[in-house]
């Protein structure tokens, strides 16, 4: 088949005045949202620390030592930052130790998952008929399938050195949280199956993994984007459990569940030993938080109805959204003549 | 009646590919850790358990054909048998799970309960008051959902348990003055060691509710219907009520996916409160290899999700006419 290539006529020849108006464009729209701006600066902040972490911890964070903190104890101070555990391991340095496995595995099984998300989600909307009736019974049975049982039993059979390997316990996490991503992205991609770019790239005889590829998948980024942080956001809360549940270990890293598991199992709350499990909790809280507040961001860039606008500044006017209604300052009027008054009446028998 | 059977067809098959799951998940890891361990019991276990665990995982003079193995496996839990646990002396794994699973089916159901019903009605006022302080809630639940559950379990045994001492933080009744039983006694005491648990469970899984029913009520606030019975001056609180009962409906379609989240954070949960449910003699059965119980327990678990999933799914259809006529 010919393929006439029409998009060198398309183009307009770029005037300085148009090159000008390009040049100012740049400033991303996304970033105009502060949640979302504040999600990516916590979790660069992160990145940074799982990438020098474990090289800027001041011990081995699994070597035993004397408790050296005021009065020969283990609350912070002195030479250990975060204080040490009752067996006097370094807190400070198995909180650095342990963001390199979290992110590693947050962002291996967040790809993982999304990929088969898309390959089967998209498959599914797109090819419809039989493909789609196997394809979404699968997804439905791996989402209503409990997954942390799943994991856990899975976990025990390999034992935690084994399920402890980032690329094993990404995939065994990816292989249970890809679904819910697929049936997202198969509504969307079957609302978009019989749109006119779609049926254009149809009939001028192109392949159905470059209809997938090239035409669809490019229009659910926001959506990808989504169901990724989603799965990035459950795959942290899960690894961190089973490392609480001792069925993962990291190795000579250190996982932040491990660390809250010690310290429940050492009595650190009955101790008061805050310095224990505070640090970890917080650092796992503040990351998921982190990427909630991004997806905050693409949940408002996608869904416009959930900005709220706010009035241009200078002016003095406070706008309250209301249900349903543009806000408008005035009142409405008491006396009801409208023609909906017919409708109204209709509407209070009906209840 | 039609939509009725596709669902439970549905589940049925969930069910048979949990069951193969939970075969086949012995049996696909390499290295044989079930063999190592059945061989390292020949001197403690009676013959007769030790028959019975060589069947079950197919060792021994039963060394039979996959096909086979699969079908007594079947065979096995048809009969309502899950095998013999290694670890608790060689007590059925059905006894085991039978003494603790209520106590989780209880926490779990009246957790998920109470916070379903809270974050909805906090989600449909935060949609009505847009831009007020209850949309400053949005970001604190979001918090709390995003720390571990254990974490938060922690801080509330902190706070309620060893500071203000309101709440007992450990177990599921006190063994001494109570006896389990359906006396008044036994009652009050479960329900007070049941608070934090509960607390924890409701906390955590808040914010998907109120977020869900939130975006849902803003979208559907858009509907022309909406915008009749405003411009038609009904009381707002009329509006709110038709914008909220069509806003419910995929809250209660998420249900499903939500359930199996609180499950799985419910287990944790149980560790820190040493509560007396399945999550807690899963943990020791993890710890202890004792691999036909924790096969038993996932199976149960899923069994268990499914069923509940299957009561959500008709009460939706029993909701919603236009799922009646769709299939």
């Amino acid at each position: 088949m010919e393929i006439v290539d029409v998009s060198k006529e398309q183009v307009p020849p770029q005037t300085p005045l148009a090159a000008a108006q390009h040049k100012r464009r740049p400033k991303l729209r996304i970033t105009k949202s502060k949640k979302m701006l504040a999600g990516l600066v916590i979790l660069g902040f992160y990145v940074v620390m799982g990438v020098i972490g474990p090289w800027i911890a001041p011990y081995d964070p699994n070597a035993l030592g004397d408790l050296t903190g005021p009065g020969g104890t283990q609350s912070p101070g002195g030479h250990h930052l975060l204080g040490q555990t009752t067996i006097g391991n370094d807190i400070f340095s198995q909180l650095l130790a342990g963001t390199r496995p979290t992110i590693e595995v947050a962002f291996l099984s967040g790809v993982i998952a999304t990929a088969l998300a898309i390959v089967i989600g998209i498959t599914a909307g797109y090819m419809g008929g039989f493909v789609d009736e196997v394809l979404s019974l699968t997804a439905n049975i791996f989402l209503v399938l409990p997954a942390l049982p799943l994991l856990i039993a899975i976990g025990a059979f390999l034992g935690p050195d084994r399920a402890g390997s980032p690329w094993v316990v990404s995939l065994i996490i990816a292989a249970t949280g890809w679904a819910w991503g697929a049936r997202v992205m198969r509504a969307q991609a079957m609302s978009m199956r019989n749109r006119d770019f779609v049926e254009a790239a149809r009939v001028s005889g192109e392949s159905t993994s470059r209809i997938i590829l090239a035409e669809i998948m490019p229009n659910l980024s926001a959506v990808i984007a989504s169901s990724f942080l989603f799965t990035t956001i459950y795959a942290i809360g899960t690894y961190v459990g089973l490392g609480f549940l001792n069925v993962v270990s990291a190795g000579p890293h250190y996982n932040w569940g491990t660390m809250l598991f010690d310290a429940t199992s050492s009595s650190a709350v009955e101790a008061g030993s805050w310095w224990w499990y505070v640090p970890p909790g917080l650092a796992i809280a503040v990351l998921g938080m982190s990427l909630a507040l991004i997806n905050f961001g693409i949940d408002e860039y996608i869904n416009p109805r959930l900005r709220i606008a706010k009035p241009a500044k200078g002016t003095k006017v406070k706008v309250r959204p209301q249900l349903g209604f543009t806000p408008v300052v005035r009142k409405r009027p008491v006396v009801d003549a409208s023609p909906y008054a017919a409708a109204r009446s209709q509407l209070e028998e009906a209840q | 009646m039609r939509v009725f059977l596709r669902r439970l067809g549905f589940y049925l098959l969930a069910a048979v590919a949990a069951v193969t799951l939970d075969f086949f998940i012995p049996r696909m890891v390499p290295g044989d850790p079930v063999l190592t361990a059945l061989a390292q019991l020949k001197g403690s276990a009676t013959p007769g358990a030790l028959a019975a665990l060589q069947a079950q995982y197919g060792e021994g003079t039963n060394h039979a054909g996959l096909w086979h193995q699969y079908l007594h496996f079947w065979n096995m839990l048809l009969h309502g048998d899950l095998g013999l646990s290694l670890s608790l002396g060689n007590t059925h794994v059905t006894t085991i799970i039978g003494q603790h699973i209520w106590w989780t089916v209880i926490l779990v159901g009246l957790a998920t309960v109470i916070s379903f019903i809270v974050g909805t009605l906090i989600g449909t006022l935060a949609a009505w008051r847009r831009g007020t302080w209850i949309e400053s809630l949005l970001p604190l639940t979001t918090f709390l959902q995003a720390m571990p559950y254990f974490f938060f379990a922690t801080l509330l045994v902190l706070l309620f348990a060893v500071k203000l001492n309101l709440f007992p933080a450990q177990g599921g009744y006190d063994t001494f003055s109570s006896t389990v039983g359906l006396n008044w006694a036994f009652i009050s005491d479960a329900l007070s060691h049941a608070v934090l648990p509960a607390l924890t469970i409701v906390g955590a899984s808040l914010a998907g509710w109120i977020i869900g029913m939130r975006n849902q009520v803003v979208t559907v606030a858009d509907e022309d219907y909406v915008l009749l019975a405003e411009a038609a001056g009904l009381p707002r609180q009329r509006v709110v009520w038709y914008a909220m009962r069509n806003a419910i409906l995929p809250q209660i379609s998420s249900f499903a996916l939500a359930l199996s989240f609180v499950v799985g954070g419910s287990l944790l949960t149980e560790i820190v409160f040493s509560y007396p449910g399945i999550g807690f003699i899963l943990l020791s059965a993890v710890k202890s290899l004792d691999y036909s119980l924790v096969q038993g327990i996932f199976l149960v678990i899923t069994l268990v999700v499914l069923a509940a999933n299957f009561i959500a799914d008709i009460v939706y259809v029993a909701l919603d006419p236009r799922t009646r006529q769709e299939a």
